[in-house]
């Protein structure tokens, strides 16, 4: 309990720090933050999947995309649909998809999942992207956002802000609650050792089929914000350089802590401002990817434990919940298990 | 669809799968023997692609070569490329999780497009056949076939042919196939373990630049073509099964056949049905057609 | 043996692998009260039979019987949740979880409710019970909040075990539990298996003799996929074929 303690005012002070900074920010400062909480939500919804129960999915954008589609194919052209009918509807639609893919993916493992789920990925990549479905890479406009009742109208930047934040605190403390629930646990002792669960009493293949749906409905949350926040979207929502930069957020985080998908969204965030920027590197701003390529294979090469361990990188604690490196534990090992 | 037009589409079928099988053969030998998940493989067909571009008034200027020149050039830039990279990166990806391959891999990928970027620049380009490889044969009374494309079906079933020959008649490809299955007792035989990962690794390489630069002529080069080869890699493997050869050049021929006259009978849904196809099998043999071997 | 009750029945099992026969036609009883261990030498299908018997590999030929049901198109986890515990020659603990989360998180098995995601599982009375029970009966009632990872070799075997207990099954699968130990902890493991046996049914893979010949009641002797040899053992040690084939000259 004691070792809990400064995790747990560590999010609170962020979540405040979050409450606050609208504040103190200018219009693009709230307008980033924004987005960067989107993407947290995203990357909380991967780390379900990859650091809680170990199953590397590389095609989160799909559930994104989705969810961000039916947001705007499912508005009505003449008036705002009603949030409490469009948001959850949006989920579900995300998680229906991640259903699918989730039932066939599973059927495989190892390197095969991480190749087929980057394959149904990029499969509702070309509906959208090829199909009259998805508006072509011209993508789609959001012509009134949803709203409820009188008294939300996320066309202002500040109430958008807010229930974004909401959002992102409800997803935390749902994740957190169901971290710690059984079937949180079950999920962690797949990830350690399947073939233990299994021998014990657990089937494990429906616990991995929902966390799959749990996860592919939270993305599906987050990219019904960020179509409402926008008012647009374009294929290259569902582009797997969505889904990667999204496995880059939790493992430069931390694997293995709810936190260290906020950490990561908001450091990912700050490395791509800083590479873009042209007051630090002029003309070379335009080539950023060069930054970022280098920082993230140096950044899984030096920072096993992600930004979350470097306290205990560097004062040499021993391992936590997630012991000996957080990458080591949360994938299975090439040699299998015992 | 009459016979000519059938024809020219089971050709183009042959030349794309054949082509997507060399490609694809790297990625899944690279897994198979050494165990390690290479996103970047994409890029090394880009690199060949803009390597046919760019080089070839460099080797004009300087050498006077020609087409086959250019290639030459471009082999063994590939070569010596792949044996920097495998000593340089990916020695160090041998040993750890497939997560972190992925990422650092993502992140060569990375590199590699704004490298590309800063020397040859963003645009699209296209690059002309050679003037001996550019007719036509007709085909019946009424159609031409274009010989370029069947340039291109040769050079790569050549290739295969290669490939198959060191596998099974050589002693090198013995010691690929005994390091597949079983790394520690290729060691103790003696043999050098890392020097072979070096050779395979390079051989990969240097095969996809290969695909690359022949294939420019035909599918125009553009940033992102090595993200778009390297998915449909991603499901010739999946489809073939990882490390299978065999594997690799039945799923890239089905594939071939499925994404070529997919865009011609249903050209709305023809990017569809390739991971449709994929989702059929994957329900049917979770591990791929084939194991490795 | 032959009055007590069979819970676990092997009949008939063969696994082949494509040209390669890993057992042959073999047939085991495990009945209550009694331990039942099976030796053999180095690949002569001890593992194999235990995988069929316990759900993880699927039999060629042949049919398991648990608790007189055919399980024998079961899966693994269904099996175990139908009493059929099993350990591993090699850990399986989860090295970064306390003892009592080992344990708990076994007992879950039986009481899974994985619906109930706003409540902590440490709040499932039953479960945490059982886990408590599973571990004080494996003799690891001091040390619930150690990590599992820095226990000592013999303590792991132990949780080892205590894990398989925590389901409170009726048929026990042990595969080496002896493995690596020292003189002190096999007599510790010893005594513990001892005092499982009046309420469970137990089979055993034991490479050490000497506990082999202490512990168990009936032992089956596996050659080559085959079963040479079936009895008490005193009949076990006597027997010829046995000598020769495996014993060498006792």
């Amino acid at each position: 309990m004691r070792a809990q303690l400064p995790k747990f005012l560590f999010v609170l002070a962020s979540f405040a720090a979050l409450a606050v900074f609208p504040h103190v920010a200018g219009k693009f400062g709230v307008d980033l933050a924004t987005k960067i909480m989107i993407f947290a939500v995203l990357a909380l919804s991967l780390e379900l999947l990859v650091g809680t129960t170990g199953l590397v999915c590389f095609g989160q954008a799909a559930f994104f995309g989705i969810g961000a589609y039916a947001a705007v194919l499912l508005s009505p052209s003449d008036g705002p649909a009603s949030l409490a009918t469009l948001l959850p509807l949006c989920v579900l639609l995300a998680a229906a998809y991640a259903l699918v893919v989730g039932a066939l993916s599973l059927r495989t493992k190892g390197v095969y999942f991480i190749m087929v789920t980057l394959a149904f990925a990029q499969m509702a990549y070309y509906v959208v992207h090829d199909t009259p479905l998805g508006g072509g890479t011209d993508g789609i406009y959001l012509m009134m956002k949803p709203a409820l009742g009188d008294w939300l109208d996320l066309d202002k930047p500040l109430v958008m802000y807010r229930f974004t934040l909401l959002c992102l605190l409800a997803t935390f403390v749902f994740l957190a609650l169901l971290g710690r629930s059984k079937f949180g646990h079950a999920l962690a002792g797949i990830r350690v050792n399947e073939q233990r669960m299994r021998a014990t009493g657990f089937s494990t293949y429906p616990y991995k089929l929902a966390a799959f749906v749990v996860s592919g409905g939270i993305a599906g949350l987050a990219g019904f914000l960020f179509a409402v926040k926008d008012g647009f979207v374009n294929p290259e929502m569902m582009s797997w350089h969505i889904s990667g930069e999204v496995l880059i957020i939790i493992i430069l985080g931390g694997l293995g802590h709810l936190r260290g998908a906020l950490i990561g969204a908001f450091a990912f965030a700050l490395l791509q401002e800083f590479f873009r920027s042209e007051a630090i590197f002029g003309e070379f701003a335009k080539h950023w990817h060069l930054g970022l390529g280098l920082t993230i294979i140096a950044s899984v090469a030096l920072l096993p434990r992600g930004l979350v361990g470097i306290p205990g990188q560097l004062f040499g604690r021993k391992p936590g919940a997630h012991g000996g490196g957080a990458l080591a534990q949360a994938t299975p090992t090439k040699a299998g298990h015992a | 669809m009459d016979l000519t037009t059938f024809l020219i589409q089971c050709l183009n079928a042959l030349q794309y799968g054949l082509l997507l099988f060399l490609v694809a053969s790297g990625l899944t030998l690279i897994f198979g023997i050494m165990g390690v998940i290479n996103l970047a493989h994409g890029s090394f067909y880009m690199i060949g692609a803009y390597m046919a571009f760019a080089l070839a008034p460099l080797v004009a200027a300087t050498v006077g070569g020609g087409f086959f020149t250019t290639l030459l050039f471009g082999l063994i830039l590939a070569v010596a490329l792949g044996y920097l990279l495998e000593w340089a990166f990916y020695s160090f990806l041998y040993t750890r999780e497939h997560l972190q391959q992925v990422l650092m891999t993502y992140g060569l990928i990375l590199v590699f497009e704004e490298l590309r970027s800063l020397l040859v620049g963003d645009d699209v380009h296209g690059v002309q056949a050679p003037d001996f490889l550019s007719g036509s044969i007709p085909l019946g009374d009424m159609m031409v076939y274009p010989v370029y494309r069947l340039f291109i079906s040769g050079v790569c079933l050549l290739l295969a042919l290669g490939m198959y020959f060191v596998f099974a008649k050589t002693r090198l490809g013995m010691m690929i196939r005994a390091g597949s299955t079983n790394r520690e007792m290729v060691q103790s035989l003696g043999i050098d373990i890392k020097f072979l990962y070096r050779v395979v690794f390079a051989a990969g390489v240097a095969i996809a630049v290969l695909a690359g630069m022949v294939a420019a002529p035909v599918s125009s080069v553009y940033p992102g073509m090595g993200g778009l080869v390297l998915i449909i890699c991603f499901v010739v493997v999946v489809i073939g099964g990882i490390g299978s050869i065999r594997g690799a050049l039945l799923a890239s021929l089905l594939i071939g056949v499925v994404d070529t006259f997919g865009k011609v009978l249903v050209p709305q849904v023809a990017g569809v049905l390739v991971y449709v196809l994929m989702a059929v099998i994957l329900l049917w043999k979770p591990d791929g057609l084939f194991k490795a071997g | 043996m032959h009055s007590a009750e069979v819970l676990l029945r092997g009949t008939g099992i063969s696994r082949r692998w494509g040209g390669l026969t890993a057992l042959d036609n073999v047939s085991i009883d495990v009945a209550r009260g009694s331990v039942h261990a099976v030796i053999g030498t180095n690949g002569a299908g001890k593992s194999t039979l235990v995988n069929i018997l316990s759900g993880e590999l699927e039999a060629s030929a042949g049919s398991v019987h648990l608790l007189g049901q055919d399980v024998s198109r079961w899966s693994q986890p269904r099996r175990a949740r139908a009493g059929l515990g099993r350990s591993y020659q090699r850990n399986t603990i989860y090295p970064s979880f306390s003892v009592m989360e080992n344990c708990r998180l076994a007992a879950q098995a039986m009481h899974q409710q994985p619906w109930a995601w706003w409540q902590s599982a440490s709040s499932c009375v039953k479960s945490m019970q059982a886990a408590q029970d599973a571990a004080a009966q494996a003799g690891l009632k001091d040390c619930l909040d150690r990590e599992a990872g820095l226990l000592s070799h013999g303590q792991k075997r132990q949780l080892e075990i205590a894990m398989c207990l925590a389901t409170q099954p009726s048929v026990l699968l042990l595969d080496e539990p002896l493995a690596g130990m020292g003189a002190e902890e096999t007599e510790r493991m010893l005594e513990l298996l001892t005092a499982l046996k009046a309420s469970h049914a137990m089979l055993l893979i034991e490479h050490d003799m000497d506990a082999v010949f202490r512990v168990a009641d009936v032992i089956t002797v596996l050659v080559n996929g085959q079963r040479i040899a079936c009895g008490d053992p005193e009949a076990v040690r006597n027997s010829p074929e046995v000598r020769v084939a495996y014993l060498g000259d006792h």
